[in-house]
């Protein structure tokens, strides 16, 4: 096909190619480029919750995931001035939750600690909030630590969507927002919910874990121990139990990740 | 004996038939199922979720969303106290205060025998004659200590709220100033008459030519909006007004609907003939619940009259009719889009846009989401003519405007005026005196200092949803940012990241302030976070959640500068105060159990 038949938009000044129905995300993604985002998983409909993939289209704020794009745009996503605003915004749901990276079974894997490794952000800035999350370890293969959810709903959409289980959804309101599973008894034992579930495999951050794997790959050896988030095909393999993604060759090679990563950090405490 | 879903299914399931088992109708089935149990039990889920096919998860999840439905038992009274700075102004805190302590209970808990629940609200709309409250959902006005006493005194002996002295429901309309719209003398039928006897392409283009812009703030061109709703392709075609008036201090509408309702119901009417539609929706907020029956008795009324329903004004073909939903306490849901999640009975959260209502709204087909107002105004356009109502006004802002005053003033209520009007000329109507600052579009819009009071009203220097608070001498702008603040945090829908968390970060910001531990570096903080919210928000509750902070900074500095009490920065936190649960069960309130605090 010739290329020149392809409308296209800059990115930071690269000129990036998109097919009509794409959105700034999925083009940027297509191109091997990648713009940080939470909530977007390239495989659902993109939600434009989080925000963390904000760009400035034609000078204006927008949601990357969900803004279509359109011929001759001119947009900006790798800027001092973005990026400060992302860091702010994970700055946010680190305090929000309970997030404590150094116990979390999904450091390492966890993308928002990943993305906020690519943001530089050092500190949580803002006060916390300590929300009250009880744990439901009530499934017998499955824990939810509701203390990580950062309301991304991607469970919620994998449920509905692939698995047409509807096992989560949000309840609650501002910042009362969280995560509710289908049960009567509240717990996710009394659900129809299943290891084999699409659900199962989408949490970006470490609500969804599966029991007594825990540590089986040591941390440092994970998947953004390995390579920064924005060098990882998407989307992040769990652990060992999924091959890498296909998709979306990696546009920055790997890193010696001593020498280019940031300390961790510890969220709580510092 | 039954089981327990049985006891549930004897009240749900005329309900449910009153609803066709329609799931998109699950908001107004939760709020008849609660106004008949008092709260919505887990086994009337059961059956709800069985009868409409739906996940538990998604009842509990929109049953979540607002703050009037309850899945726990909440005490037989529930009284709220609105909580908007006008009623702040008026004293609600210590009436509040006196309630509970005269009847046993915390505000934001329920009462140990289960009696009675109390609370703040969001502002109810009852801002020129509070302070108010709602009490079992119902709204009460004027609340004076007697009044307060009174009301413990009736729930106390566990008197049904419905036979309550009927003073206390009687509200008032305050009609202060008339134009065209609130002279009232229009005659039910008489503009669909004149739209049958011109012609519906004509009807449209004479709204055109009156230059209608919304009347709920953002101005959009209603001839334009009806047009590109006509011209959406689709299987059908909604009419909406938007009735969940939520913006503080905003009253106008809940006027219009109880003396205007004809002149609201005809423009949806001229709308949907216009646009091809033969359903529509008014979604009255649930504050104002108390409407209700008299607005279904007008409805009926018309449909007697052959102004709704099949053939109207027997004209073949011409068939529509209109369906009150209510709302349930959720701000957000005045956004259009949030709006049309609600009617399809939803949790109310702004859609991505676009698409637009216009081409893509409720079940996704073309919709026009209009103000009350908005409709009102095409009624006596299509009546009168496009070009004497573009003769009304200024030339960005044809027409009439209502003004809902409120605060300091002598005479609080509604004022219609062509648009153009200056601020000065509305304060001097109204009867305020040593005026410090006019918040003018409620929470979500501009802060005037005295230096403006020359500006006009109009969508090329002040444009307004309606709101007109007025603040003397006397007040401590500050105090009035800090309670838009906390509104915004609790209207938030939480969405969005910079919204849900970053609404309640500059809450808690605002607290410090207030609370003496202010320093500089707060304050540079609290801008840093507006900016954020402002770029990054979904939908605009986000974005203007920062105008009455930025307003009052720019204005009335010194307001914050006084309560940047610390050089440095000193932590929010405050152990004192951490301490404050132990003094409390422990009965303590003296010396030794405080901490020294060297500061003050």
């Amino acid at each position: 096909m010739n290329k020149e038949t392809f409308p296209t938009f800059t990115l930071d000044g690269k000129t990036i190619p998109f097919t009509a129905g794409q959105t700034l995300i999925q083009a940027a993604m297509a191109a091997g480029v990648y713009i940080p985002h939470l909530c977007f998983n390239p495989e659902f409909k993109p939600h434009g919750s989080c925000k963390i993939c904000t760009v400035k289209a034609d000078g204006r704020h927008t949601s990357s995931c969900t803004h279509q794009a359109q011929d001759g745009m001119v947009v900006e996503s790798n800027t001092q001035e973005i990026n400060d605003e992302r860091r702010a915004l994970l700055q946010m749901l680190f305090v929000e939750g309970n997030h404590f990276c150094p116990s979390c079974e999904k450091s390492g894997n966890c993308q928002l600690q990943a993305t906020a490794y690519e943001m530089n952000m050092m500190s949580p800035h803002f006060d916390h909030f300590f929300p009250d999350r009880p744990l439901d370890a009530s499934h017998p293969d499955y824990l939810l630590d509701f203390n990580r959810c950062i309301l991304c709903s991607l469970c919620v959409r994998a449920s509905r969507d692939v698995d047409g289980k509807n096992v989560f959804a949000l309840s609650g309101r501002g910042i009362s927002s969280h995560l509710i599973v289908n049960a009567k008894s509240g717990l996710l034992a009394d659900t129809g919910f299943s290891g084999d579930d699409k659900a199962a495999q989408v949490c970006p951050v470490g609500v969804i874990l599966k029991k007594r794997v825990g540590f089986a790959v040591p941390i440092g050896s994970r998947s953004f121990d390995e390579q920064p988030i924005s060098a990882t095909p998407h989307p992040v393999p769990a652990a060992a139990t999924l091959p890498p993604h296909p998709q979306g060759a990696c546009p920055v090679g790997p890193r010696s990740k001593a020498a280019t990563l940031p300390p961790h950090p510890t969220v709580k405490g510092t | 004996m039954a089981s327990p879903v049985d006891t549930h299914a004897e009240y749900l399931d005329p309900i449910l038939s009153r609803h066709r088992h329609n799931a998109s109708d699950l908001l107004q089935i939760l709020i008849a199922a609660q106004e008949h149990y008092g709260y919505i039990h887990s086994d009337a889920i059961d059956h709800l979720s069985a009868q409409l096919e739906l996940p538990r998860s998604k009842i509990e999840g929109v049953s979540g969303f607002y703050s009037f439905l309850h899945l726990q038992p909440d005490g037989e009274y529930r009284v709220l106290f609105s909580d908007n700075i006008t009623d702040r102004m008026s004293g609600n805190m210590d009436l509040m205060q006196s309630l509970c302590s005269q009847l046993w209970v915390e505000p934001g808990k329920v009462s140990e025998d289960g009696l009675l629940s109390v609370n703040t609200t969001s502002c109810t709309g009852l801002c020129d004659q509070g302070p108010a409250m709602l009490v079992n959902g119902i709204a009460i006005n004027r609340l004076s200590r007697e009044r307060i006493n009174a009301i413990c005194e009736l729930i106390r002996e566990r008197v049904p709220v419905s036979a309550w002295p009927a003073m206390f429901f009687a509200i008032e309309d305050n009609i202060r100033r008339r134009d065209v719209l609130l002279e009232g003398n229009f005659q039910p039928g008489s503009a669909l008459a004149a739209l049958l006897q011109r012609g519906t392409d004509e009807t449209l283009h004479e709204i055109r030519l009156s230059a209608l812009r919304g009347r709920g703030g953002a101005g959009f061109s209603t001839g334009l909006k009806w047009g590109l709703c006509r011209d959406a392709p689709g299987e059908q075609h909604y009419v909406v007004c938007n009735a969940d008036e939520g913006e503080p201090g905003t009253f106008k509408d809940r006027v219009l609907l109880n003396s205007y309702a004809d002149t609201v119901f005809e423009g949806m009417t001229l709308c949907a003939r216009i646009t091809g539609a033969d359903r529509g929706f008014l979604y009255l907020r649930g504050e104002y619940r108390y409407l209700l029956e008299h607005l279904q008795a007008v409805l009926q009324h018309r449909r007697q009259q052959k102004l709704l329903g099949n053939d109207i004004l027997g004209h073949a073909g011409f068939n529509f009719d209109i369906e009150i939903h209510l709302g349930a306490g959720a701000y957000i849901c005045g956004e259009e889009s949030a709006l049309i999640e609600s009617l399809e009975g939803k949790r109310g959260t702004p859609r991505n846009r676009p698409p637009f209502p216009v081409t893509h709204g409720y079940l996704n087909q073309p919709t026009v989401v209009n103000n009350v107002e908005t409709f009102a105004a095409a009624s006596l356009i299509a009546l009168h003519g496009g070009a004497w109502y573009a003769g009304i006004g200024t030339d960005s802002s044809r027409g009439t405007k209502i003004l809902s005053v409120s605060g300091d003033c002598e005479r609080p209520g509604l004022y219609e005026y062509p648009f153009g009007v200056t601020v000065a000329q509305v304060l001097s109507d109204c009867g305020a005196k040593n005026t410090q600052a006019v918040q003018i579009s409620g929470a979500s819009g501009v802060c005037i200092a005295a230096d403006e009071f020359d500006r006009r009203i109009a969508f090329d220097d002040i444009p307004t949803a309606g709101a007109f608070m007025v603040f003397d001498q006397r007040r401590d702008m500050f105090e009035v940012a800090r309670n838009f603040v906390h509104f915004f945090a609790h209207e938030s829908c939480g969405f969005c990241t910079p919204c849900r968390v970053g609404t309640s970060l500059l809450a808690n910001m605002m607290d410090k302030l207030a609370e003496g531990h202010g320093s500089p570096y707060d304050f540079a903080e609290i801008e840093k976070l507006n900016a954020l919210l402002q770029s990054t928000s979904h939908c605009g509750l986000g974005h203007s959640a920062c105008n009455p902070v930025l307003d009052t900074i720019a204005k009335f500095r010194p307001a914050y500068d006084r309560r940047l009490a610390q050089k440095d920065f000193v932590p929010a936190f405050d152990l004192d105060r951490a301490l404050s649960q132990a003094r409390q069960m422990t009965g303590r309130d003296d010396t030794g159990a405080h901490l020294e605090r060297s500061h003050e």
